[in-house]
């Protein structure tokens, strides 16, 4: 019977954080991934935010399969046919080191999973994890779809991505709820190098960052996305889940729609679409967290919820909650105290300590506002942008007229309770 | 609009695992006569539902992105039995 130090299930950021830490720290270490490849299962926008990933392998930038650093990030709200929004752009992102990139995640994780590989770690691809294995109460090992496919370890870290078929199998969390998840579809279009250069007026290395709300959810929570790569754009839209159920919009038409807006058309002029993904974010934030430790395992990164979906920052967490939940195993190894539920909780402090629950803290509201409150996604974005309108078209009226008519366009559409209102349970779920 | 789905997804690499469809329709009289919404037919991306027109839902999966949201948004009669493919079948994500 094979036994290891640690079992790690899946070969994402999280997995791969976990599983490299552990290996370093001279722990023994199975990693079991269902993909053919480490990334072949994998999907993300995708912002690679370098401070997590530093923490780990600090010369990362040397090596890993990076597209662009991202020097001007830009947020838009969309009506039908418009948009108005901010965009910052500064040199200070243009000085090494860089602070984020757009990268490929199918390329970027079979790096990851190389550098886990030479820590010692062994990593086992095109093995799906069935069950966990376990003795009373505490997992103590797992069942793969393999020939005698059971391995034993003294504890197990599930970083096997949203749908952790495999804690809700064990019972130690319920089936996720429609209005807790995103689903997202995004396409990669192929591009000449000058032409994303040109359309994003950036030189070569550098990139740009788009991020939207408005009528391009179609009144559903969500938001769209564009991200510039080396020789091609990323382009997506995700709503909650419990919208899509309810609108009954298929999201392919969704991201269609998208990609024909006047505004968005011209960046993407040309390109070759090259691969058609969807993948599910877990946005519930903290209060959707299920449990996430016990006697001999752990969650970390997306199964544990660990999304910030404010800031769309997800790879992050997973990271951080993987080199966390590593750093917890081998301090207890180390103390020779076994892993149990009540010395795992350790986890739970470490994660309290870092940015991952102090984010997830500040915003623990903002998903419950914003699903009560659908305004935001359809009036807000149309007031604003007919406001600009009006305000930007010279057509002989006066301005001090042009004002009250956008004034009372506002009240008329939210009433100025309705407006005081907004704004104060924005500034609630924000502070 | 229209959009031909099939042609996002013939982009896609795929290993079929033939005969073993990872997912399965618990009980089809259930989509038929009580789900009066049935919108797996309208969200799963990859469109692998289809509404007949005798009121049935078929399921060919070969085409699925393995997101998971037609699992999670059959709430109201958990009628769909989800697992990952077997090792190494189902989408191979190029770029991810």
């Amino acid at each position: 019977m094979e036994k290891f130090d640690c079992i790690v299930v899946g070969a994402g950021p999280s997995g791969n954080a976990a599983a490299y830490t552990l290996a370093k720290a001279g722990l023994s270490v199975l990693q079991i991934e269902r993909g053919e490849y480490p990334g072949s299962k994998n999907v993300q926008g995708a912002i690679l935010y370098s401070d997590a990933l530093e923490r780990i392998i600090p010369e990362f930038r040397d090596e890993a399969p990076l597209e662009r650093h991202i020097i001007e990030q830009r947020m838009w709200v969309l009506d039908d046919d418009s948009y108005i929004g901010t965009h910052y752009r500064s040199d200070a992102f243009n000085q090494k080191p860089y602070n984020r990139y757009t990268i490929l995640r199918a390329q970027f994780d079979k790096w990851f999973s190389e550098k886990v590989a030479q820590q010692g770690v062994l990593v086992i691809c095109e093995t799906t994890v069935t069950d966990l294995i376990m003795d009373g109460k505490r997992v103590v090992g797992v069942r793969t779809d393999r020939e005698q496919g059971e391995v034993f370890a003294d504890i197990v870290i599930l970083a096997d991505g949203v749908n952790s078929l495999l804690a809700k199998k064990a019972g130690f969390h319920p089936e996720l709820n429609p209005g807790d998840v995103a689903l997202a579809v995004k396409e990669i279009l192929f591009l000449p190098q000058e032409s994303v250069e040109s359309r994003f007026n950036v030189n070569e290395g550098e990139g740009v960052v788009i991020e939207m709300i408005g009528k391009i959810t179609q009144g559903m929570m969500g938001t769209g996305f564009l991200y510039t790569n080396q020789e091609s754009i990323t382009i997506g839209v995700g709503c909650m889940l419990s919208d899509f159920k309810k609108e009954r919009i298929p999201p392919y038409l969704l991201l269609e729609r998208m990609k024909n807006h006047p505004a968005i058309k011209p960046l993407i002029q040309g390109g070759e679409m090259k691969e058609y993904t969807a993948h599910l974010i877990p946005e519930g934030g903290l209060r959707a967290m299920p449990q996430i430790c016990g006697d001999g395992w752990m969650i970390v990164g997306d199964s544990g919820m660990f999304v910030n979906a404010v800031h769309r920052e997800g790879s992050n967490l997973a990271m951080t909650t993987g080199r966390l939940a590593a750093e917890t195993v081998i301090d207890l190894k180390r103390a020779g105290k076994d892993f149990t539920s009540a010395n795992l909780a350790s986890y739970r402090s470490r994660l309290d300590d870092s940015f991952v629950m102090k984010d997830l803290a500040k915003y623990r509201d903002m998903p419950g506002v914003f699903h009560a409150n659908p305004q935001f996604f359809t009036t807000y974005p149309e007031l604003l942008n007919n406001a600009a309108r009006t305000m930007l078209t010279v057509d002989g009226g006066d301005k001090k007229s042009k004002e009250r008519e956008i004034l009372r366009s506002f009240t008329r559409s939210r009433t100025l309770p309705g407006l005081l209102s907004d704004a104060y349970k924005m500034w609630r779920a924000l502070r | 609009m229209n959009v031909n789905v099939e042609e996002k997804l013939f982009q896609n690499r795929y290993k079929v695992d033939h005969g073993r469809p990872h997912i399965s329709i618990v009980d089809p009289s259930v989509c038929a006569s009580e789900c009066r919404t049935q919108q797996c037919t309208r969200v799963c991306p990859a469109s692998c539902y289809k509404a007949e027109g005798n009121g049935n839902v078929s399921l060919i999966t070969d085409g699925c992105l393995e997101c998971g949201s037609c699992r999670i948004i059959c709430d109201d009669f958990r009628n769909v039995e989800w697992e990952y493919p077997r090792g190494g079948y189902g989408i191979l994500f190029k770029f991810g």
